[in-house]
């Protein structure tokens, strides 16, 4: 296999009308990574799963997908990636196994060796006694496993997930994730997702977050955790605003609020803890001390709070 | 697994991929049972109003069977097949709208098919249905008092086919930047009765005033209507004399059909995702 990265991009911009959708990004995807693109919806995930998947030419910068650009290298590009569309991509009015030829078929694949793909991955995915279902009648979690199986068919190097995990019930979804982690150990495929939901992003290898069309801040999830320090500190009072004006002054430190709370963060914070309550006596009703988690990293990098934008389905063409 | 296997796509597929988006057309269609019920009712239903109908209705009362009644059903029977045709094969492109809006259709797009083979597995399933309802018509022609051979069953067949692609390709021109059925039906109305009423399916254009005459000479149907009429009739006798000769409205039905498929595959290509 060479040795590209598995997904590159390059100073891509992508706009509609006057708004900027992709601004500027640069990242590279190590092959055999389980990497999440993390943001809210209008962060420009959506626009950037377009670019990836061939969909969509970006206006500027290039991205390079499995080796190709996925404009030049389109034909190169689409034979080398897997996609499980947001939307579902089956026909529903034909069988299990019906979907799964007819995919094969757009990849050049039929009879035994169309067989010989289908037959293992089917049962991986746990579908042998439901080939001859109509797509119509499974559930919403094994329609997915079909959408999964479908796009691992033709063993693509990069498989593109857009949004994996919407409109799944939470055990569904968890099973979802592990299935994900599970196929980047046994097969040599880099998985490339898109989420809103931090705790699909905190099981990956690595995590890219995505506000505003810009790549605000990339790596593992330590990593990203390790950039906040110490322990993120919540207490909850009748006058919110004032207190905090207040914590800040006496303890000379950043204080934001969250949620009608106090937010700050404190190295050993299981030791400010007691001295925050002491300093302001009957004025604090409730403190919680926590690890940060990714949300805190949102607002660390990204600088606001986590905000749900207009839904990208409205940025067509 | 191999994965050597899978780097071996060389170019865009072609073959393989049309020909399977064809049988999941005819797949479809045979599991939508009230699909098949008006896909086989629809002539039927025709032949009983053209040959009940129009058969009788220029009969005069004192004869059995006159010139006037024959001619006529001999002229609005191929009519009546190219309407068959023309609302059949457009109609079934709603069926792009619907692949695109629910989904089907990105992994089509996103998948190394050369964009041409898109569209003619969408043709392709779309003529099936349509050639195949209208021979189910023609089928009926004795019953109704007109000849038909064999050869001029085969023949017609063809012309059909040829017909067939040409509309679907419209429709699917039509229907692929549309993302509702609604706005679908309503251009359709705008433009098919129109189209079907200007084709010589009807009234010939000899008879009619200056700038309608010229609308038919420009539709392109009406060369489909005029070959349709000759594979089923042959060249020679009255119904012949009415439109263009059969040359040249076959060729015009082909260079119509082929135009209409390499310009929806350019639509196809230029279209970024919804």
């Amino acid at each position: 296999m060479s040795e590209s990265p598995a997904v590159e991009l390059d100073r891509l911009t992508h706009k509609y009308g006057d708004r900027t959708a992709l601004d500027g990004l640069n990242l590279r995807i190590k092959r055999g990574m389980l990497f999440a693109l993390l943001g809210p919806n209008g962060g420009g995930k959506t626009t950037l799963f377009k670019i990836l998947a061939t969909l969509m030419p970006p206006m500027g910068g290039t991205a390079r997908v499995a080796g190709g650009n996925v404009v030049s290298d389109r034909r190169h590009v689409r034979g080398r990636i897997g996609i499980v569309f947001q939307k579902p991509s089956l026909d529903g009015k034909l069988t299990v196994a019906e979907n799964i030829m007819h995919q094969g078929h757009l990849y050049g694949l039929r009879g035994g060796q169309l067989s010989r793909r289908s037959g293992p991955i089917l049962e991986r995915f746990g579908l042998s006694d439901r080939v001859r279902d109509r797509v119509d009648t499974l559930s919403g979690g094994l329609q997915r496993r079909v959408e999964l199986a479908k796009a691992l068919l033709h063993q693509p190097e990069v498989l593109i997930l857009d949004e994996p995990s919407t409109g799944l019930d939470p055990s569904v979804r968890a099973d979802l994730g592990l299935l994900l982690s599970e196929l980047r150990r046994e097969r040599e495929v880099t998985i490339l997702l898109t989420t809103h939901l931090m705790e699909e992003a905190d099981e990956c290898d690595r995590i890219g977050i995505l506000d505003g069309g810009r790549l605000v801040a990339e790596g593992t999830s330590p990593e990203l955790k390790s950039a906040i320090r110490g322990d993120v500190i919540l207490a909850t009072g009748a006058k919110p605003v004032e207190l905090a004006a207040r914590i800040a002054s006496r303890f000379a430190c950043e204080t934001t609020i969250v949620d009608g709370a106090v937010r700050m963060e404190r190295d050993r914070g299981h030791e400010f803890v007691p001295a925050l309550i002491e300093a302001f006596p009957g004025e604090i009703s409730g403190v919680s001390v926590g690890k940060p988690t990714l949300g805190d990293v949102f607002l660390h990098v990204a600088g606001h709070r986590w905000r749900e934008a207009e839904p990208e389905a409205n940025e067509r063409r | 697994m191999n994965r050597d296997e899978a780097l071996t796509i060389p170019r865009e597929l072609f073959l393989v991929p049309a020909l399977s988006l064809w049988r999941r057309e005819t797949v479809r269609f045979l599991r939508q049972r009230s699909r098949v019920v008006g896909a086989l009712g629809t002539p039927l239903v025709f032949w009983l109003l053209i040959g009940g109908g129009i058969g009788r209705s220029f009969q005069s009362p004192g004869t059995t069977e006159t010139n006037v009644g024959s001619n006529y059903l001999q002229y609005s029977f191929p009519g009546t097949m190219a309407l068959i045709v023309l609302f059949t094969s457009i109609f079934a492109m709603i069926s792009v709208i619907e692949d695109r809006r629910e989904g089907f259709m990105q992994a089509v797009v996103a998948a190394p098919v050369h964009r041409l083979a898109i569209v003619m597995g969408k043709i392709l399933g779309s003529t099936t249905l349509a050639v195949g309802q209208a021979l189910v018509f023609l089928l009926l022609a004795p019953l109704a008092g007109l000849p038909l051979s064999a050869g001029s069953f085969a023949l017609s067949a063809g012309i059909l086919v040829v017909v067939a692609v040409g509309l679907s390709g419209l429709g699917f021109v039509i229907a692929w930047p549309m993302d509702s059925t609604q706005g679908f039906h309503a251009v359709m109305n705008l433009f098919l009765i129109p189209m079907w009423l200007l084709s010589g399916a009807l009234f010939p254009a000899t008879g009619a005033a200056g700038w309608i005459a010229w609308l038919m000479r420009l539709n392109p149907l009406t060369y489909g209507v005029s070959a349709i009429r000759w594979g089923m009739l042959g060249a020679g006798g009255e119904a012949g004399a009415h439109g263009p000769s059969p040359a040249f409205s076959l060729m015009i039905s082909a260079v119509f059909a082929v135009g209409m498929t390499i310009f929806a595959a350019v639509v196809v290509d230029r279209t970024r995702v919804r």
